[in-house]
């Protein structure tokens, strides 16, 4: 015990000492032991407070988004006013604009307060503000669907505009509007008696959910649906470029390329890619996708090439990691039979590599599905897409926007309404990302092998 | 122990198999292998012993150019399988690998079924014209690993889920499937119970019919069971090679003689 140099430490003499008591050094051992248990569990509920809090949050806040106000009316499609030579040519009935619409629904409230006995000093003009601005562009287009109709009462249900759904979830209060031009105290008095008479109510809005997005004026009528499939074709994109590039340059660098110092280099850039911020892949993207090979720009085409070059990365360092995963001792056992090295490789190790591989792939989609940053710059952000592509080329090239994008542009409008649906739409992203995760430990837990 | 039963019945004098002249191993800067000359006769068991790290597996890795996977491993000298070198320009490891086939220190059975474990290599290398012709190749392959009453109701059950034992006499059938002349097992018993070792030496001594056996082991004992012809090698160097009867009986080097006694390795 001598040549241990610790003169300082007090020399503990463990002979003879009672097993029942602990000594001074155990305790202490014992004492840090449980600090830093402490610690850990005290971070770790740190952490779940935090996710719990960001949960309830966007729950709370983003639920709303899927509900919307309607008010169903019932419309007098006068023919004096929709086809004045009464001959249902089509071409004269777009001759009306919508316009030519609104005394329509002006009409059509006057009726309701006649029928519905609601006492109101509003003129009609104003009972119908409380539409949203897209009620008369809904019901034109909807009698140009259906021209038999004119001459008829048509019963419709019309969106109401933000404020009248701000005030049946509660944002909007008779204080809260004391300086707002778009309603009056009036009109939500209109509107309470409308809800007496059930003509007005709220419920669930599949069109937030399918529908394009909608201009500063009409919140209530803007929807993820476009920027949706704006996203997903920037995955396909991603999916078709990605995963074979990244599994092809995996398998050179891991099972055939010779390790030698240009290998190397190639393998710490790899690393370093990973790492690089994903607004520089934006830049990159503008300035040789768009501004170099004049793809156009807010293309999801383009959106998914950068994305692209940014999953690389990701899905190298997956794949080489599960290629390596696999024992050795497989690539000899198909080397010693006199497999060749690339049917060791296709044979035997990618098969069981594959899981892997596929996880790594999902995570990098799901990463790329939530990224923001490289689209600002590809001028994703800010279109609005009004319509839905028509054909897959189309969704690839037309200008469209992405669901990340998309909630980024909802939350800088000024109106509150907007806001909703940005928090909204952070549910629908959520949706995505964690079914892909979760798609991507099913895939870990079905293929996982023992060896 | 059951002695040299075998390397007594061993008389007859079998033609060489492989010849190994001058042959060098370097792995980068270290000089594994120094100057090993060798005859290996055919249907003769030959074991490599010596202490961890001399060389035997590194030397019995280049007769199937398995070395040629390690890039750092570079080989030089002249090995002649029936007077053929193999390091020639022209030959490709794939073809002479499907000659010499090859049994590792740990079982490693593909997590397939045992019957595509075996059947894999007579595909690849296009052995059978129709199933019915593989069936029998994977049937034979079996026997002769000494496998085929313990799995013959179970072909497609996965390889993995056989004991040690039998994964490696698996392995071995694997590799007489593919219808090699020579047959190099590298330490094929470290990883297996006395039992299980019991039977793949009983095997090992039945393929002697047919092949040339090359095996790598760390038990002296296994070697003079199993072996006709022993090989001792020492710090990269091939200190001694003859009958394994004179090899534990009448060592000529003395380091020979202080390994077999246990005084080194």
């Amino acid at each position: 015990m001598s040549d241990i140099p610790n003169p300082a430490a007090p020399f503990a003499d463990p002979r003879g000492a009672s097993l029942l008591k602990q000594d001074g050094r155990t305790k202490r051992r014992n004492a840090a032991e449980g600090r830093f248990k402490l610690y850990g569990i005290v971070a770790i509920t740190i952490g779940l407070l935090m996710l719990l809090t960001l949960l309830f949050t966007i729950i709370s806040r983003g639920t709303g988004a899927f509900q919307q106000t309607y008010v169903t009316l019932s419309v007098p499609l006068l023919e004096d006013k929709l086809d004045k030579n009464g001959n249902r040519n089509l071409e004269d009935i777009k001759k009306v604009s919508t316009f030519g619409y609104s005394p329509l629904l002006n009409a059509a409230f006057e009726n309701k307060i006649e029928t519905a006995g609601i006492d109101s000093d509003l003129k009609a003009k104003a009972m119908a503000g409380i539409l949203s601005k897209d009620a008369a562009a809904q019901l034109r287009d909807h009698v140009l669907a259906n021209p038999e109709l004119i001459g008829s009462d048509a019963e419709f249900e019309f969106l109401t505009n933000s404020r009248v759904d701000g005030y049946l979830k509660g944002r909007v209060s008779r204080d809260s509007i004391a300086n707002d031009k778009n309603i009056s105290a009036e009109q939500l008095d209109l509107v309470d008696a409308l809800i007496a008479d059930g003509s007005i109510e709220k419920r669930f809005n599949l069109d937030f959910i399918t529908g394009a997005d909608a201009s500063d004026a009409r919140p209530e009528a803007a929807g993820m649906g476009v920027a949706m499939i704006g996203s997903f074709a920037m995955m396909l994109v991603v999916l078709v470029l990605a995963l074979p590039i990244g599994v092809a340059a995996s398998i050179y660098l891991e099972e055939f390329a010779p390790k030698n110092w240009i290998t190397d280099i190639i393998e710490v850039n790899i690393s370093n890619l990973a790492a690089v911020p994903s607004i520089v892949f934006g830049i990159l993207g503008l300035a040789v996708f768009i501004n170099y090979m004049h793809l156009p720009n807010s293309a999801p085409l383009v959106g998914g090439l950068v994305l692209t070059l940014m999953t690389l990365p990701t899905i190298i360092i997956s794949t080489r990691a599960s290629l390596k995963s696999v024992p050795p001792s497989i690539r000899d056992a198909a080397l010693g039979v006199g497999a060749s090295k690339m049917q060791s490789v296709f044979h035997h190790v990618l098969p069981l590599a594959a899981p892997g591989i596929l996880t790594g792939t999902i995570i990098g989609l799901a990463q790329a599905l939530g990224e923001t940053a490289p689209l600002l710059l590809i001028g994703m952000v800010g279109f609005i897409a009004s319509n839905p592509p028509e054909s897959i080329a189309e969704g690839l090239m037309s200008p469209n926007s992405a669901m990340p994008a998309q909630i980024y542009e909802w939350a800088k409008r000024a109106d509150p309404a907007f806001y909703e649906r940005a928090w909204g739409g952070i549910i629908i992203l959520l949706v995505f990302l964690i079914s892909m995760n979760a798609i991507a430990v099913l895939l870990r837990r079905r293929f996982e092998r023992r060896w | 122990m059951k002695d040299n039963r075998y390397s007594e019945s061993d008389v007859t004098i079998q033609p060489v198999k492989i010849a190994a002249r001058n042959v060098q191993v370097y792995y980068g800067d270290s000089h594994a292998i120094r100057d090993v000359d060798i005859d290996i006769a055919d249907k003769t068991v030959t074991a490599f012993i010596g202490p961890s790290g001399c060389g035997k597996s590194t030397f019995l890795r280049c007769i199937n150019r398995m070395n040629d996977t390690i890039d750092a491993a570079r080989v030089t000298g002249d090995i002649r399988i029936d007077g053929e070198d193999i390091y020639d320009k022209r030959v490709d490891p794939v073809q002479l690998r499907a000659k010499v086939g090859m049994v590792f220190q740990k079982p490693n059975p593909f997590p397939k079924s045992i019957y595509d474990n075996v059947a894999y290599g007579p595909r690849i290398h296009g052995l059978a014209r129709n199933k019915a012709d593989l069936d029998d190749i994977v049937e034979q392959a079996l026997r002769r690993g000494a496998i085929w009453n313990e799995v013959k109701d179970r072909l497609h059950a996965p390889g993995t889920g056989l004991s040690g034992g039998q994964q490696q006499r698996l392995c071995i059938a694997r590799a007489v499937a593919t219808e090699p002349e020579v047959l190099l097992m590298d330490e094929p018993c470290s990883a297996l119970d006395p039992i299980a070792t019991a039977q793949v030496e009983e095997l090992i001594d039945e393929l002697r019919q047919n092949y040339s056996v090359v095996i790598v082991t760390h038990s002296m004992q296994q070697a003079a069971r199993v072996s006709q012809k022993t090989a001792f090698f020492h710090l990269g160097n091939l200190v001694e090679f003859g009958d394994t009867d004179d090899i534990f009986t009448r060592p000529q080097d003395p380091r020979t003689e202080s390994y077999i006694t246990g005084r080194i390795g």
